[in-house]
């Protein structure tokens, strides 16, 4: 399997969804530079967290004008695999890939801090390797992640099943408390209607091996393995 | 032009100054020269008042690439890799305005490390401000006033750090915040960053090669930040706050393009030297670049990228303007260079080239405006052997009479647990993103940060220390005590301390006290470097912090970078007890001390401020080569398997050590099951000393019985003694003296309290903001 990931001026965490998809899942990882329109014959793609074009304007905004949404369209309609993570997860909301969302942190703060996920459906090509209620521990790091959608849309979300991940407690309950920046119902990450554009907040590939912390992340990179 | 008194004033030139600036050129200087004569000489550019005795600090050994003299240090950390690193303060900055200030100071020293070719990697910060609430200072100096500015500065000053580094995309390691009423008036920023390149991928800042083209890239100059670095160089006074246009402002994301252009663009090879421009931006980086190669630089400011219209060849070459470098190409290989920073969007122009006449010569408009010797503004700086004098003691040596000895000492544990400079950071550290690159082995909230090198076997890890209280009472003492805690941070991880970097905030040099203090403390650092194998690369000197002539405490602020081995352990030492049911083992220098020494180096501990009210006494004594057995002895211990937990003793004595042990955080999961810890104190010394005690040189450690025996055997051998204090249990927290119950508390109390004091002290200011 071929994975790509995006770069656009700003991205910082490319770097790291290259290392873990390339070194750590032990498949092709190639980078894709944002002005080219060439995916390369990738099998997946991921849109890395950062900050893409310095957040300006607003998160992602800028981003989905960038030459190579294009075919990131076409190849997320086609139903091929692509996940947001963080600034990901904001630009494709941005370019409408998915629904809703993501505001300032109802906190006002960046919150950098391992959390817990819960697991909602395993119907996606980035949770197959999951259980369905597992919870993984893997970190946040944002400014602006509190997920918002209008009330109809967001009860479309709930009766597709398209809530992926929801922050939760160790033991999977989903409290206020362990919510790190005021989500609508705790959503964490969600998928489009196709189930084949996956978004999320937490950066899965900061907790792929060990002495990171948690090696929780690499169920998601795993999961692309299996899905095909 | 007409030279008054007054324009030398405001040029922060003395009359002596200037007639060796009429020496030097063999004429009188223009305005523009003067201006450039005025930041070269700075005390922040110059050195001025502590070249003199910097210079006998240690700076050599056989993992020094790079010593002091260039944009960062430079040292081996094996398998092909460099490793590149450098504090620096923004204090006067982030007074004036705190977030640009303090984001700036991270945009400034991530600039210094991938000038030198290498990959920012990690950050720290050293940061001290005054309290945030009036009843944090016994003294009763902070009013309400005081207090609310000082959360403002606080709160401007940790989120311009996370603004910058966040965006930038470099991990924060944490460092240290402290609070003192000393620095309300002056609070302290010092950034610290770390890079890695490989050996053949080093670039320096020389401009050699006559005829080669001098490049500018990165950001457009604009009038912000004009004469920022005399600012610095200053007391400030009422009339501070009208110096906000002084501030630069920083563009994060512009300086992520710039990093990876710089980098791309060294890869082609068509790079001869690179510098960043930061204080005194083109000037300084022109002269210095010029005057390290030996040789001149010609300058044609209309070449050069600007955003405003009008400026002045002095605004221009004054121009603190952030995200930009000035670079030398080799001949012929210009285009290279533009077409890699065309495609980061970044300008890259041609506006000079490099000469053989050693002269920096600007033009502007067609006109020579500029023409000065490079070494008449660097190595020509004047060097001041100012006087001296050691202040008079106020303090008293003994404590006070109403230190009596019936106490409650869960009562007290838990409030130095709560109090600002021991309680948690998190609140701080948690804006901070501190794990992209996924190299982070060991976060903010530890002894020291660790990063994996990937590819390797090898980690390298960090600590920053510095203490104020401890250097008024002592410099000398207080700064070799620094340089001891940020090693034994370091070697708490089990790596080997290799090399220092240093950060020396000090108040007015030209009062003979103040320059005592520097005098002392520099020799302390230096005395405490060779015996402990580190010698320096780099630093920065922060003259001036004083307002209305009230002078911080002099805070000489060191960086420790230490090598790991993970090539027989995968992980660092943390401070966190791992299991229930391990031995507990306390490792110290020496014996005990005389009950009055003790009672006396009490005074310079956070016990005796927060609990006491007062300072009295010395700081704890220090015996360096002790400290090196101790050191050495982690790395072999760790090395060999023996330990599970490794924590040093210092601020709160050993019985906050104990607590940190129990409820301080690692990477591992949120949460984690807390371990708690049933200890015996042996010795005879007063219970209080016992708990609290600051005492240099220890150690708290935890393993397998059968291990640790094996480590205290190596400890005997070295001179140190080891204490075997109790056990790691599944509950509680207790602390026994001879059996007599001292401490007893639930672990939930511990955490709560730890936890949770630094937010009380920001919730209850919030309340009144």
């Amino acid at each position: 399997m071929k994975i790509g990931v995006v770069v656009f001026p700003g991205s910082n965490c490319d770097h790291d969804a290259l290392h873990v998809s390339g070194l750590a899942a032990g498949q092709e990882a190639v980078p894709l530079w944002h002005e080219s329109t060439d995916l390369q014959g990738c099998d997946a793609i991921i849109v890395p967290g950062g900050f893409s074009f310095g957040d300006y304007l607003r998160t992602g905004a800028i981003a989905r004008f960038s030459a190579v949404m294009e075919p990131l369209r076409r190849f997320a309609d086609a139903g091929h695999p692509v996940l947001g993570i963080c600034n990901g997860f904001q630009i494709l909301c941005e370019a409408g890939l998915l629904p809703g969302a993501l505001l300032r942190n109802a906190g006002l703060r960046f919150v950098c801090r391992p959390v817990y996920l819960r697991v909602e459906t395993t119907s996606t090509p980035f949770t197959g390797a999951c259980e369905r209620g597992q919870v993984l521990c893997v970190p946040v790091a944002h400014g602006e992640g509190n997920y918002y959608a209008n009330p109809d849309v967001l009860e479309r979300l709930e009766q597709r099943q398209q809530v992926v991940f929801r922050y939760c407690e160790a033991d999977g309950a989903v409290t206020a408390a362990a919510n790190p920046n005021g989500s609508l119902a705790n959503i964490a990450g969600i998928c489009n209607e196709g189930r084949n554009v996956v978004g999320m907040m937490p950066h899965p590939e900061r907790a792929s091996e060990g002495g990171l912390g948690s090696s929780d992340g690499f169920r998601i990179f795993e999961s692309l393995l299996i899905c095909k | 032009m007409q030279v008054s008194p007054e324009l030398l004033a405001q040029h922060g030139i003395s009359p002596a100054e200037y007639d060796k600036i009429r020496t030097l050129l063999g004429r009188a200087p223009n305005l523009t020269e003067l201006g450039v004569f005025s930041v070269m000489w700075s005390e922040h550019c110059s050195y001025k008042s502590t070249r003199v005795h910097l210079k006998q600090l240690p700076t050599s050994g056989p993992r020094i690439l790079q010593g002091p003299g260039e944009n960062a240090g430079i040292i081996d950390v094996g398998d092909g890799w460099a490793c590149a690193f450098k504090i620096e303060s923004h204090n006067h900055p982030s007074y004036i305005e705190p977030f640009q200030g303090a984001a700036t100071g991270v945009g400034g020293i991530l600039r210094d490390i991938f000038t030198m070719g290498a990959r920012p990697v990690a950050i720290m910060d050293s940061l001290r401000f005054g309290p945030l609430r009036t009843g944090d200072d016994p003294s009763g100096t902070t009013n309400e006033v005081t207090a609310r500015r000082n959360h403002t500065i606080l709160d401007g000053v940790v989120g311009g750090i996370a603004h910058y580094g966040n965006c930038f995309g470099v991990a924060n390691l944490g460092g240290e915040t402290v609070f003192h009423p000393c620095y309300s008036g002056n609070p302290l920023v010092n950034a610290f960053a770390l890079g890695l390149a490989r050996h053949d991928g080093l670039f320096y800042g020389k401009a050699s090669g006559v005829g080669n083209p001098v490049m500018y890239v990165g950001a457009k100059t604009g009038r912000d930040g004009i004469h920022g670095a005399t600012m610095a160089s200053e007391e400030f006074s009422e009339a501070s706050e009208a110096k906000r246009p002084n501030v630069q402002v920083g563009d994060p994301f512009l300086e992520k393009l710039l990093l990876e252009a710089c980098l791309e663009a060294m890869q082609t090879g068509a790079i001869a030297g690179i510098q960043d421009m930061g204080a005194a931006g083109l000037t300084s980086s022109s002269c210095e670049m010029g005057a390290r190669a030996g040789t001149g630089i010609d300058l044609d400011l209309d070449r050069v990228p600007q955003r405003e219209t009008g400026m002045t060849a002095y605004e221009m070459l004054l121009s603190e303007s952030q995200e930009r470098m000035l670079l030398v190409a080799h001949a012929g290989r210009e285009a290279e260079v533009t077409a890699v920073f065309q495609k980061w969007g970044l300008d890259a122009v041609c506006v000079g080239a490099v000469t053989g006449d050693g002269k920096m010569r600007v033009r502007h408009q067609g006109k020579v405006v500029a023409e000065i010797p490079n070494v008449a503004l660097t190595d020509e700086a004047p060097r001041y052997r100012r006087p001296q004098q050691a202040p008079v003691r106020t303090l008293p040596l003994d404590p006070p009479a109403g230190l009596t000895r019936s106490h409650d000492w869960n009562a007290e544990l838990l409030q130095l647990l709560g109090s600002p400079n021991i309680a948690s950071k998190a609140w701080v550290y948690e804006q901070y993103d501190t794990m992209v690159r996924t190299n982070t082995l060991a976060g903010p909230g530890g002894d020291a940060g660790v990063i994996r090198i990937k590819g390797t076997q090898r980690a390298l890890a960090m600590a920053l220390d510095g203490n104020g209280r401890y250097c008024m009472l002592d410099p000398r003492l207080g700064a070799q005590l620094a340089v001891a805690e940020a090693a034994r941070k370091v070697a708490c991880t089990g790596a080997e301390p290799i090399a220092l970097t240093n950060c020396l905030n000090f108040g007015n040099p030209e009062k003979p006290e103040v320059m005592w203090q520097l005098a002392q403390a520099i020799e302390g650092m230096g005395e405490a470097c060779r015996a402990l194998d580190t010698p320096v690369t780099g630093g920065n000197v922060s003259l001036y912090n004083e307002t209305l002539g009230q002078g911080i405490f002099p805070t000489p602020v060191m960086g420790v970078v230490g090598l790991l081995d993970l090539s027989r352990q995968r992980f660092p030492l943390g401070a966190r007890f791992r299991a229930a049911g391990r031995q507990v083992m306390l490792l110290a220098a020496s014996a005990a001390l005389d009950a009055k020494t003790a009672l006396r180096e009490l005074g310079s501990s956070e016990y005796a401020t927060v609990i006491a009210g007062q300072v009295w006494g010395t700081p704890p004594a220090l015996d360096l080569e002790a400290e090196r057995a101790l050191q050495q002895c982690l790395v072999t211990a760790h090395r060999e398997g023996w330990l599970e937990s490794a924590h040093q003793v210092s601020t709160g004595g050993l019985a906050v050590a104990l607590a940190e042990g129990c409820v301080s955080r690692t990477v591992e999961a949120p949460a984690g099951t807390r371990i708690g810890v049933a200890v015996d104190l042996a010795g005879t010394e007063e219970d209080r000393v016992a708990l609290f005690a600051e005492s240099a040189t220890r150690v708290l450690v935890s393993g397998e019985a059968r291990h640790l025996q094996r480590f205290a055997a190596l400890a005997r051998e070295r001179g140190l003694q080891a204490h075997v204090l109790g056990q790691t249990v599944a509950e509680g927290f207790t602390i026994t003296r001879q059996g007599e119950s001292l401490v007893r508390l639930e672990l939930a109390t511990l955490a709560q309290t730890w936890e949770q004091g630094f937010e009380r002290q920001w919730s209850a200011q919030a309340v009144v903001a």
